[in-house]
């Protein structure tokens, strides 16, 4: 039940922090980080509680909420789940930090939005009963929609509307999707039941189980997101205020991911293994046409938000090599996307708060005038470029060893990705901070002791991850022993 | 007439006894409390009277006098039209306190409306069909013209005389050519013998009780006097129309479709998927282009009908228990999301001359009042069928009875449906949360039933969204019941 409580704490700890703004406007962002921090803790405390050996979860949980529909609260946490509730935690104490100063209207509201963000994505990674996976897939979105359209910048409005458009219409495909596999193990057993282990048993012919597929490959392709589905992304992480970048970036692109890994693949094994060639090559696509557009931007936040699509791609890719390093790398590329992209969106908050543009013809020589925000960037702009050493490198290139196995002209096409992103990556660095200093920018604050310290642990994260990953690669082992496919 | 008969029709005698004594107490003094008070323990007599009478009825329902059937379901229906009515009447003390003289006859009609709707869903019979609907359409008439003075609502009890009246002109030339064909009408007695030679009058008279039931569930084609008259009429009455007069006439299509298995002739069956598609479809696409919130929530409430069409459309292909558990659930969801709407519409307009309906009105409501906001952002979540409401469970079910009847087509319909759905109420939501425009008049300080009322049914939305089960399971159980 530990699982349920954390949730549960969040959704307090929010409801907390949007009634105390009435007494005292800057208690809710303590409460709010201190809601985290105790979170990640709680995690931490998990984690070295142990698995258990028969089974493999380190908590599971389970009550009755719907018996009619044979729907229950079903929540377990295995490896996978928990490396990526740790990762949501720090996230959120990352978030929080990084709009510490930024937002001044009804700052309750605000984190309550975060904290509810953040519980509906911990619920969706411990998921169990497909109707709980679907109800918190969607709770996630409102606060998300909220934290855009509220605080976001000059056109939140309609990026707002993009965003929620795209995943509750990609998120209804997938609840008919689920309807029907429900109502198929009914037909063949007459028992109704939405739980995860019930319906990986279900035998479908080959047609009905690739449109069924097809409505779960979509709902989280869009949130991933892979080309032809990505248009709502450069709008929605532009726009956000910057913590809500953070998260979607961070996290919230990860349960596309997660959702292929865990639903997708093992739900409908075969079917999955038949498009296997058509997501790897919509990966290629995302990877090669994100970083490409990434270069053309002229806009800091843009240019991060298009880097984030290739990145993604390298996920769809490793998943669908249908090998143990492509789905390990994957997996990493996921941690690690989410600390090298929250930090670069977080440094795109900064600037900024400080300039007040995000165009970065308005920037130049910033190093100068800031050089530890120019360290910085330096760091995770190598990061995400996929400097060995470092966490992005460790899972990008178990993809693509993973993927050289299966198909060796995509990997090629994959592998240049990243000579495009050094591109794009050091492109962003120069324009930015190096060159000539722009005359227009006088003086600028440099980062002071609380963004450095959040920076340190994300520095802390990637070097752990690109020189030990194995803490990541046994956690998640296990997840994908038990996936039931045979990779 | 048995002793059963009478228990059976206690909650309806009840109900015209009590408007009876009101009828005579306002002759007598006029007070307006009063008024409100004799219809709310009318109600709630009623209400309870059902409790009795649910024990006099028998496993399967009960006949009465070969014109009503009462089982577990007609209960049901009862059961949200007196909520209805309630909470109607309590959001109508305020609104016409202000700014109508006379108030009282407003009850009377209320209560009128609602025998009415409480007789067409218990309708097996064409004579009581037509009673309990002339008693709701004719009450209804002067409700919504009630605050007399205002040329809106006059306006639109004009069109819905009108309009409506063609309405039932078609259903009863339809009764008319169906008695010619099967020569009954008792709605379990209406079938075409195959050696029949009137099978041309029987569909014909199909047809236009078709007509005449699309018309008052305000689907497309049929749906132009929606958006006018849910627009004139003062937003109390509108929440009443939309809730009561359409969920009677659903209880009715139920019973019907099930007696004389109207959807197996394949020229009926494809017409009323056609209405229902054109309903999720141009009901949506046409919400979108919508300023007004009541125009809005007309047009939204005309796809919400094509919604729950589904679920009567797939009722020969999929297992009845779930079609009808579907059309319940839909129902009492729809009832309440309905009225938390108009409840709202009706709050923020207080002591003003004409209703706050006006898209812009709302601008940064959410700053101005947060309460009245959240349970709008509440009511918009849930029309849009998004998880943490009832309205989502209610799509769901309907999803679930559209897959289980194999019905792809009305799926996809759906599905777009909602993905248009959701641009408009997403932008209704967005329009409360946008800074307040300077100028703008602060909203009146509401401290009464209403407000109390509107945060029930809000609260309802959601802990009923997240915690269906009580709800799901008493319904299974009225159908078991039922022996549907």
């Amino acid at each position: 039940m530990t699982i349920l409580y954390l949730i549960l704490f969040l959704l307090g700890a929010g409801l907390v922090a949007c009634l105390v703004e009435r007494t005292n406007a800057n208690a809710p962002r303590w409460i709010s980080l201190l809601a985290f921090i105790v979170a990640t803790i709680w995690t931490g405390a998990i984690w070295l509680g142990g698995a258990d050996p028969e089974t493999g979860f380190y908590t599971t949980g389970e009550l009755s909420w719907i018996p009619a529909l044979g729907i229950n609260v079903l929540l377990k946490v295995d490896g996978l789940s928990l490396v990526l509730v740790g990762l949501t935690n720090i996230l959120g104490v990352i978030a929080v930090v990084s709009s510490w100063s930024e937002i001044s209207v009804s700052r309750g509201f605000f984190q309550f939005n975060i904290l509810w963000v953040m519980a509906g994505v911990v619920g969706v990674f411990c998921a169990y009963d497909l109707f709980l996976f679907f109800f918190f897939w969607e709770v996630m979105l409102i606060p998300m929609y909220f934290l855009i359209a509220i605080w976001g910048h000059e056109d939140r409005s309609y990026a707002a509307m993009k965003f929620f458009l795209f995943t509750q219409v990609s998120g209804l495909l997938m609840l008919v999707a689920i309807i029907a596999l429900v109502w198929l193990n009914y037909e063949n057993t007459g028992v109704i039941t939405f739980s995860y282990d019930e319906l990986l048993n279900v035998e479908l012919s080959g047609t009905v189980a690739s449109l069924l597929m097809l409505g779960f490959f979509i709902a989280f392709i869009t949130k991933l997101p892979s080309v032809p589905v990505h248009t709502w992304l450069p709008d929605a992480h532009t726009q956000a205020p910057t913590a809500g970048s953070v998260i979607l970036a961070g996290i919230l692109l990860k349960t596309g991911g997660y959702g292929l890994i865990r639903f997708t693949v093992p739900l409908f094994e075969e079917a999955s293994r038949d498009f296997a060639f058509v997501a790897m090559l919509l990966g290629v696509i995302s990877i090669l046409y994100g970083g490409y557009m990434a270069y053309s931007q002229s806009d800091f936040k843009r240019l991060v938000a298009y880097s984030s699509i290739a990145h993604m791609g390298f996920i769809l890719v490793g998943v669908y090599a249908f090998n143990e390093l492509g789905m390990q790398g994957a997996i990493v590329t996921m941690i690690a996307h989410g600390f090298s992209t929250a930090a670069l969106f977080m440094m795109a908050g900064s600037l900024q708060e400080r300039l007040h543009t995000r165009e970065m013809s308005k920037m130049g020589g910033l190093w100068v005038k800031a050089p530890r925000m120019g360290a910085m960037t330096m760091f995770f702009v190598i990061a995400s470029v996929g400097m060995p050493g470092l966490g992005n490198f460790i899972g990008e290139f178990l993809v693509l060893l993973g993927a050289f196995k299966v198909n060796v002209p995509l990997t090629v096409l994959a592998t240049i990705g990243i000579v495009v992103a050094a591109v794009y990556g050091l492109s962003l660095m120069q324009r930015s901070f190096q060159g000539t200093p722009n005359a227009q920018v006088a003086t600028m604050q440099d980062f002071g002791f609380r963004e450095l310290s959040v920076y340190a642990i994300m520095i802390v994260a990637l070097v752990w991850i690109g020189v030990y990953p194995q803490h990541v690669l046994d956690l998640a082992q296990p997840t994908l022993d038990a996936l039931g496919i045979a990779l | 007439m048995t002793l059963t008969d009478l228990w059976v029709s206690f909650p309806l005698v009840v109900l015209v006894g009590g408007t009876l004594v009101l009828m005579i107490g306002v002759s007598i003094v006029r007070t307006h409390k009063l008024a409100l008070g004799l219809t709310l323990l009318t109600l709630i007599l009623s209400l309870a009277a059902h409790d009795i009478a649910l024990d006099h009825i028998p496993e399967g329902g009960y006949e009465l006098l070969g014109l009503l059937h009462v089982s577990g379901v007609q209960v049901f229906f009862n059961a949200l039209f007196l909520l209805g009515a309630i909470v109607t009447a309590l959001f109508a003390y305020p609104y016409f306190d202000a700014r109508v003289e006379r108030c009282e006859e407003f009850y009377i009609l209320l209560l009128t409306a609602t025998a009415g709707a409480m007789v067409v869903a218990a309708a097996t019979h064409f004579a009581s069909f037509v009673l309990g609907l002339e008693i709701l359409s004719i009450s209804l008439y002067a409700l919504i013209a009630y605050p007399r003075q205002s040329h809106a609502p006059l306006e639109a009890a004009a069109k819905y005389l009108v309009l409506s009246a063609v309405a039932s002109s078609a259903i009863l030339m339809g009764m008319a050519l169906i008695y010619v064909a099967s020569g009954t009408m008792a709605f379990a007695e209406i079938t075409l013998s195959p050696e029949s030679g009137e099978r041309s009058y029987f569909l014909l008279g199909q047809a236009l009780i078709c007509v005449g039931i699309a018309f008052k569930l305000s689907l497309v084609p049929f749906h132009m006097w929606t958006p006018d008259v849910y627009q004139g009429a003062p937003a109390v009455v509108t929440g009443y129309v939309a809730t009561v007069s359409k969920g009677a006439v659903i209880a009715l299509l139920i019973t019907y479709v099930q007696a004389t298995e109207v959807l197996s002739y394949d020229g009926v069956f494809y017409a009323v998927v056609f209405v229902a598609v054109a309903s999720m479809i141009v009901g949506n696409l046409l919400a979108l282009l919508q300023t007004n919130v009541k125009r809005l929530l007309a047009y939204s409430s005309i796809a919400h009908l094509g919604y729950l069409l589904i679920a009567v459309l797939v009722v020969n292909s999929a297992r009845p228990e779930l079609v009808l558990e579907t059309i319940l659930l839909y129902m009492a969801a729809y009832f309440i999301i309905t009225l938390a709407a108009f409840g709202i519409v009706n709050l923020t307009s207080e002591h003003e001359t004409e209703d706050n309906e006006k898209l812009e009105a709302y601008t940064g409501l959410f700053w101005r009042n947060p309460l009245l906001a959240s349970i709008l952002t509440v009511v918009a979540l849930a029309l849009a069928g998004i998880p943490l409401t009832i309205g989502f469970i209610a799509k769901f079910y309907v999803f679930a009875a559209g897959v289980e009847g194999t019905a792809w087509a009305l799926i996809w319909a759906l599905l777009i449906g909602s993905a248009i759905g959701v641009f408009y109420y997403l932008r209704l939501i967005y329009t409360m949360v946008k800074e307040v425009q300077p100028g703008a008049t602060a909203l009146p300080r509401i401290g009464n039933q209403s407000v109390v009322a509107v945060t029930v049914l809000g609260l309802l939305i959601v802990v009923l969204g997240v915690y269906p089960t009580p709800m799901i399971d008493m319904i299974r159980s009225i159908v078991q019941a039922s022996g549907f």
